[in-house]
Formats: structure tokens, sequence, C-alpha cells
């Protein structure tokens, strides 16, 4: 996904108000950027706080900033500049990372991203942009890009297979349907776990219907309280713990006593975080199943 | 300009009486610093971001004095419902960036100063910080981005009062050699009497090319009151009824 990512804001900087900064990571993915807008690419060095920083100041002058890197050092490394100076100043800064889940394999436990909706759910302006397809991911950025905002861009490492375009109208809690199925049990999603949960559901959930929810966060709560209270049951599927994670999000939002809605959850457990092998390895034994 | 100067002390004892706030010491000891920005550096399209953002009170005292809040706004300070937050508030009017974390002015200044830097606009960036914040890792991470792109735009005003919130800063992590550290990092530093509001528009001045600049402001904390001055328990305390009086007394004799 990170390709067609930074083809796609190429694409969109014909204002030139956007800026992209990294940490000293992207090679061989950003040049497209690079080479396009001299000017407006940033490569901050290894310091990731001071990159944080800088991308609040930029974006409190009427511009647009897109902060790309690896999951953790994006997030984690970070967290109190994201809190105080792009989330809490309502700051258009869209925090990229690269690797969702456990998609940098054997480099281990560092950098893995596991907790990372964990950290940005809980940041009250913060939206998350976790799309599972290409279709989804431009969908993102357009949105993004017309409603600039404090956000967090999740991505696979993976690059997808190209798909004809089918413009997707999103916006944060809006569920989207990808399988038909039953209309009051279905699977539910974000992130790059499709082809997972296609598999899951050949085997275990056959007659669901699958639906992705790939924009969501804390803002976003009340309105997804009412569209999934209709549902009778509800598998939630995702590449991340479950504490702090999609499934917990989605529990939280029909803490409801009226809602009879059942949610059972997927997730990557934590006892991965002993083990080394590569991303199929990690996901098949760890992962959702 | 003494009427100013006096006015800001007497505002920011009364209102952390009030508040029954902290860091009376912190805000006593930049008033010179504020005042020489707000009444004779800054200009219209200038921005200065409040890193000790614990010093807020002294910002919302010089704002009141060049009219960006009232009286009515500025009696509200650190009171439920009130937008005067103890630690500065991008809410008010007139202050750009909120601050509190240490180690957060600097960067978004830097932020802003590339901006400008880059679209060849000629905003100057100004950013004040306490000298505890010389422990943050980030100050040394900006300074090194600040000089490599040549941000000549960008100036850091250091409140060197030499106590930091437990102790002297000597006693807890020693910085010295502080202007040669600052050199070292591609800087180019100039000292000043930060009570002395000549020396600190000289140093803004003084015009530097390709280079951050650094204004090392020599500044006693508590600055004013007799029992408040080099004191750290004034970096939390507020002053009872009796304190405040005596307080008040001094300024009135000494900023006459």
């Amino acid at each position: 996904m990170r390709k067609l990512f930074v083809k796609q804001l190429v694409k969109l900087n014909r204002s030139k108000k956007i800026y992209l900064i990294i940490n000293d990571l992207g090679f061989n993915v950003i040049e497209p950027f690079k080479k396009k807008y001299p000017d407006r690419f940033f490569n901050a060095g290894v310091s990731e706080q001071n990159m944080m920083g800088m991308a609040a100041g930029i974006a409190s002058e009427n511009c647009k900033v897109f902060v790309y890197s690896i999951a953790n050092f994006s997030t984690y490394r970070c967290a109190e500049q994201i809190r105080n100076d792009v989330d809490y100043h309502k700051l258009p800064v869209t925090i990229v990372s690269v690797g969702s889940g456990v998609g940098y394999g054997n480099l281990g436990y560092s950098h893995h991203a596991l907790q990372d909706y964990s950290l940005m759910r809980s940041f009250p302006n913060m939206l998350i942009l976790s799309p599972g397809n290409n279709n989804e991911l431009i969908s993102l950025l357009d949105f993004i890009n017309k409603k600039p905002q404090p956000s967090y861009l999740r991505l696979d490492k993976n690059e997808h297979k190209e798909i004809k375009f089918k413009k997707i109208i999103s916006s944060p809690g809006k569920i989207i349907k990808l399988i038909d199925g039953n209309k009051k049990k279905i699977i539910l999603i974000t992130g790059c776990v499709q082809e997972l949960a296609k598999e899951i559901r050949t085997k275990k959930y056959k007659n669901y219907s699958l639906y992705s929810m790939p924009l969501w966060g804390m803002g976003c709560k009340v309105k997804v309280k009412n569209i999934i209270k209709k549902f009778d049951e509800i598998i939630t599927i995702e590449d991340h713990f479950y504490d702090g994670g999609f499934g917990s999000w989605l529990n939280e939002c029909i803490n409801d006593k009226n809602i009879k809605t059942i949610i059972r959850s997927k997730y990557i457990n934590r006892s991965v975080i002993n083990d080394v092998g590569s991303a199929d390895y990690l996901l098949k034994n760890y992962g959702p199943s | 300009m003494s009427k100013n100067l006096k006015n800001i002390r007497v505002n920011i004892l009364k209102y952390t009486y009030k508040a029954k706030s902290s860091h009376i010491g912190s805000c006593l000891s930049i008033v010179e610093i504020l005042y020489a920005l707000y009444f004779k550096i800054l200009k219209k399209k200038d921005r200065f971001i409040l890193s000790k953002g614990h010093a807020a009170l002294a910002l919302y005292c010089v704002l009141f004095e060049k009219k960006f809040i009232s009286l009515k706004t500025l009696k509200t300070f650190g009171l439920n419902k009130t937008q005067l937050m103890c630690h500065v508030s991008h809410k008010v009017n007139g202050v750009e960036f909120s601050t509190g974390s240490l180690g957060h002015g600097l960067p978004v200044a830097v932020g802003k100063a590339l901006k400008f830097k880059i679209n060849k606009q000629k905003n100057r960036v100004f950013v004040l910080l306490s000298d505890g914040e010389i422990n943050e890792g980030t100050t040394w991470e900006s300074l090194l981005f600040a000089s490599h792109h040549r941000l000549d735009n960008l100036t850091v005003i250091l409140d060197y009062n030499k106590i930091q919130s437990m102790d002297y800063v000597k006693n807890v992590i020693n910085i010295e050699p502080l202007g040669d550290k600052f050199k070292s990092f591609g800087c180019d530093v100039f000292q000043a009497d930060g009570h002395n509001i000549f020396e600190l528009i000289s140093a803004d001045a003084k015009r530097t090319k390709n280079k951050p600049k650094i204004i090392i402001a020599n500044t006693v904390k508590g600055k004013g009151v007799s029992f408040m001055e080099n004191n750290n328990l004034w970096h939390y305390k507020n002053p009872n009824l009796e304190e405040l009086k005596i307080s008040l007394k001094e300024i009135n004799k000494n900023y006459a």
C-alpha cells in the first residue's frame, strides 16, 4: 500500500499545500513525492519527537502535513507531541504508519504495530483511517485531503493488487459492505485483514455478511452505536491486540443496557511477543482464526 | 515602560494569589523579556511561542497590557470555566500555541520557521525556553534540524535564571558551557541581561545569516520581590495575604 499512498499523495498535492516528512526511512517508496515536490519534502532525521512537533508547527501555518514512518516510531515514540501539539490543537497532520500488525515479521517486536490503535484512539480529536484495500485507501486519502484534521493512516506493508477504482463514500463510523449475506449476523473488520476475514468466514461463518469500517475514532461512537445496534451478532477481526483495539472499541460503543447486540472479537494473541518469524508465520500461529 | 513593567508584576502577584496557582518565580523571571518582545520587537506577522508554558500568567498579563485580553478576562485566571488555563492556552486571544509539557515549543517553532523560510515569507519566529528545557532531548534535536536548514528566521530566547524545578540547574544536570554547546550545534549566540529591555533589543538587532539565533537572557527567578528571588520555593508556592501585601509594597517601591 505504500507505493499507492505516495502515488496518490503526489496527485493530491497540486495546490502544494501538502508536506511530507519522514524520519529517515521510506527508501524506494517516497521518492516520487520528493522528486515532484522537493521543497515540500523533509527528512527530519532519526528524531521522531522533533518531527512531530515540527509537523504541528507547519500545519499550524495553514498547511497539510503527512508524517510517514513505521508504526511504532510515529506513534509511541512521539506520543506526547501527538497528544498536545497535534490532537489538542486540532491540526491537519496525518500520521502515516507502515507495517500494520506483524507486517514486519522477523524484524521483531520493536517494529510490530500491535498497540497503535490503542494509543491513537485515546486522543479525542483523532480519526483513524485503516484501509483494507486499494479502493479504501484512495477514498480515505480523498476524504482527509478534503477534511484535513488530526488523523492516523495505517498501511499494510504489502502492496495490494491494483484494482479498478470504485469510489467509496466514506465517513467516520460508516460501514461498507464487502460481501452480502445474513442481514443480522455480520463480520466487521478494519484494516488489512480482508483476505484473512474471507478465510475465516468460509470456515466458520459462511452466511455472515462481511463489512469493513475503515474510518473511526472517539468522535463517532454515538453514530456507530446507532448503526450497529440493528445487528444480532458481530464478529470483529483485526491485526492488533484485543486490549485497546477495534473490537474493544466497538464494545465500548454499545455500552448501553438496551442494546442486545453480541460482539465477539478475533485478534492477535499477546504471546506473539515471545516468538519470532515471518509475518505469515506469526499471523498463522497467533493471529485471528 | 516602567508603568507597564510594574503593572505586569502586580497582576502576576495578584492573580497567582487569587487562583492559588504556582510558578510565580518563573513568571517574574520573564517580565522584561515578554515586554521587549510584545512592545518593541514583534511585528504583526511574527510568531511567538512560550515554550515554558507554566509561566502563562506572565504572558496573559502582558497581553492585557497590550489590550489583547480584557481585565474581566484576566480576573478569571485559573478559575473554573476560564480560558486562562495555568499553562498557556492557544484559546486565549494573542496566544500562538498551547504548551505545558517542556520541550514542545521549540520543535513547533522550527516547523513554523521552516514553512516561512521555504515559502520566502519574511515572518520571524521567536520561542522562549526555560533553562530546565535544556535537559530535553527535543531541544537538541530541533537545533540540529534548525541549523541544518539554516533557519535564520528563528530566534530562541533562553530564560536563564539558573534554577529549575527542584534545585539550581548546576546541581541537577550541569549544562555549561552553554554558549559553546549552542555554537557547536550551529547557532549564533548572544548574551543579554534578561531584565534590561535595551540589552534584549540590542541582542535581537544583531542579525545572523544562515544560522538560528540564541539569546541567552540572564535572569533572576522571582525578580522584583526580595524573598522570592533565587528561591525555588516560589516555583510551587502561592503567596498568602500577608506575603502578597509585602510583595506588592516592594514592587510599588522598586518599579515606581
